[in-house]
């Protein structure tokens, strides 16, 4: 048996003039959460589609445990659960309603319906709505009975295209709560995101992408080792102390960015560089007053990898 | 099997759904029965046709106009489905493809014979009697009901092809008017110009309410029905060819 449960490789779309994706390949390994990050229309939920079977590739071939998604994209619909981009639930129709309808389609055996709706229901935490149109349904609750609606045929693998945009941060939590005890019992996820927050809580492996092809893949702290810059924040007392502290760093070779009494290092060495900085600063200057340490974001990683600003 | 069970599913919701958005029982239900009580009594007492009474003269008419507009509701159905993501979703789940177009036409088949009835209703507390008896009557709905599953076909290509509901309506409502009113579904054909005359009577819209008017009316009706039956036929096999090209090309 492959350990691979999603396969792409060399996949290629265009939409007219666009190119939405440009030959992008990926793997992602049983039981794990691969995040695909990018700006809007860098071809994230292109990808989604073609792995899930909604659009077909122009060219390149993708498989998902082991059944091409064109050729078998009817076995491949059975294993898979997709929530896209847009709450894809009718608002006139109840939560309940919802959910035994796409259970039904989804060919769950008829007699276990209506309990593996209620099941998910209760699992997040709808039960109290079920029985109202979904009209009058808040943003998070439309977003977690839709991800509900994809986990109905009990499918080992899932693709959810920028689960929690637009939620609040307690709805926000508690799907990657719901994401994280899915994944602990096997699932495989395949999720879009522009959170690189998110990227770092859930997923194992990311993978950058930009303008359609792939621009950076590692575990997200590979990512922030090779590619974010450490920053230090030393605090003074006075501003001669700063003052003093700037040029006895110069002297050192850092390039300290000065405002007010405080002064910035960016450490391309990690956080371990710290105790340098501050020996660089022993004998010549009184101590800080405070110092802070702010570990390198996948924003950061992100932006240089996008040439939002270079590395 | 499954295809017929998606099938029946969808049709469901897609019913379940029209019964709870308001601005659709409306337009499917109310607006019908106006037309029926407005030409009756507000337009009805300055046309006349001669030898027979306006109302059994202007019902088959107005059957032909109500399935004819009601059929946007397919366009206008689907376009919305289709920027929801619901049909994203459908076209991911291991359901019938076949399901996602047959549920939509099927519920709005229902739809029809729901409305066709009510209207029905509605002319005979206004004094339509359908001379020639209930079987004639009950042989035209059903050329009516064929016209609209077939002319349904064609607002599923439509809907498929516009970008949002408000312009499958733009694009049809024009359409729809040209054909309704050059018709002869309120006033007799003879009454108009001769070359409105010759656009007016070789359309489909036209057969349809020839062939109920010679039902309900009497007289030689073969010929009518054959040619109303031969339209929707036409209709149907064109457009639901067309409608599931256009449907399986959407993936690519």
């Amino acid at each position: 048996m492959n350990d691979l449960v999603i396969e792409a490789e060399g996949l290629r779309k265009t939409f007219g003039q666009v190119t939405a994706l440009d030959g992008l390949s990926l793997r992602v390994p049983r039981g794990t959460v691969l995040g695909l990050l990018g700006p809007n229309g860098s071809g994230k939920t292109t990808t989604v589609s073609i792995l899930s079977t909604a659009l077909a590739p122009d060219a390149g071939r993708a498989t998902v445990l082991g059944y091409d998604v064109v050729r078998d994209a009817a076995r491949v619909r059975a294993t898979i659960g997709f929530a896209g981009q847009f709450a894809a639930v009718d608002p006139n129709l109840t939560g309940r309603e919802n959910l035994r309808l796409i259970a039904r389609l989804s060919h769950v055996n008829r007699p276990l319906v209506r309990a593996r709706a209620d099941e998910l229901l209760e699992a997040f935490g709808l039960t109290a709505a079920a029985g109202r149109l979904v009209r009058t349904y808040s943003g998070g609750m439309r977003r977690r009975l839709d991800v509900a609606a994809a986990l109905l045929h009990n499918p080992p693998v899932l693709f959810l295209d920028e689960p929690t945009t637009g939620l609040d941060p307690e709805s926000r939590l508690g799907l990657w709560e719901s994401i994280r005890s899915l994944v602990r019992s096997g699932t495989t996820v395949l999720l879009t995101t522009q959170y690189l927050e998110e990227a770092d809580v859930l997923a194992d492996e990311v993978v950058v992408i930009s303008e359609g092809h792939l621009v950076g893949t590692g575990t997200p702290g590979e990512l922030k080792a090779r590619f974010g810059s450490v920053l230090f924040d030393l605090g003074f007392g006075t501003r001669s102390d700063a003052d003093l502290a700037t040029k006895a760093l110069t002297a050192a070779g850092y390039r300290p960015e000065r405002s007010g009494t405080s002064i910035r290092i960016r450490s391309a060495d990690g956080s371990a560089a710290i105790a340098r900085v501050l020996r660089s600063l022993d004998g010549l200057v009184p101590d800080p007053t405070s110092v802070a340490v702010r570990e390198p974001t996948l924003d950061d990683v992100f932006l240089s990898l996008t040439g939002g600003q270079l590395s | 099997m499954t295809a017929l069970t998606d099938t029946a599913d969808v049709t469901w919701r897609n019913l379940l759904t029209q019964l709870r958005t308001p601005q659709a029982l409306v337009f499917a239900a109310v607006q019908p029965v106006i037309f029926v009580l407005l030409f009756r009594y507000a337009f009805g007492g300055a046309i006349h046709v001669p030898g027979v009474n306006y109302v059994d003269f202007l019902m088959p008419g107005i059957f032909a106009q109500t399935v004819a507009f009601g059929a946007i509701g397919t366009a206008v159905g689907l376009s919305t489905d289709l920027r929801s993501g619901i049909l994203i979703r459908f076209r991911t789940l291991p359901m019938a493809r076949v399901a996602v177009l047959g549920g939509r036409t099927l519920a709005d088949l229902a739809r029809n014979l729901l409305v066709v009835a009510l209207m029905a209703g509605v002319g005979f507390a206004a004094g339509f009697r359908s001379p020639h008896g209930a079987a004639a009557l009950l042989g035209a709905l059903g050329l009516v009901v064929m016209f609209a599953f077939a002319v349904s076909w064609v607002f599923v290509c439509l809907g498929l092809r516009v970008s949002d509901p408000e312009a499958a309506q733009a694009a049809a409502v024009p359409v729809l008017f040209l054909l309704v009113f050059t018709s002869s579904a309120f006033v007799p054909s003879g009454a108009m110009p001769g070359w409105l005359q010759a656009i007016g009577t070789h359309q489909p819209v036209d057969a349809l309410v020839v062939a109920e008017r010679a039902l309900i009316l009497g007289g030689p009706a073969a010929h009518d029905v054959l040619v109303s039956l031969a339209w929707s036929a036409g209709i149907l096999m064109v457009f639901a060819a067309l409608a599931v090209r256009l449907y399986v090309r959407m993936s690519r």
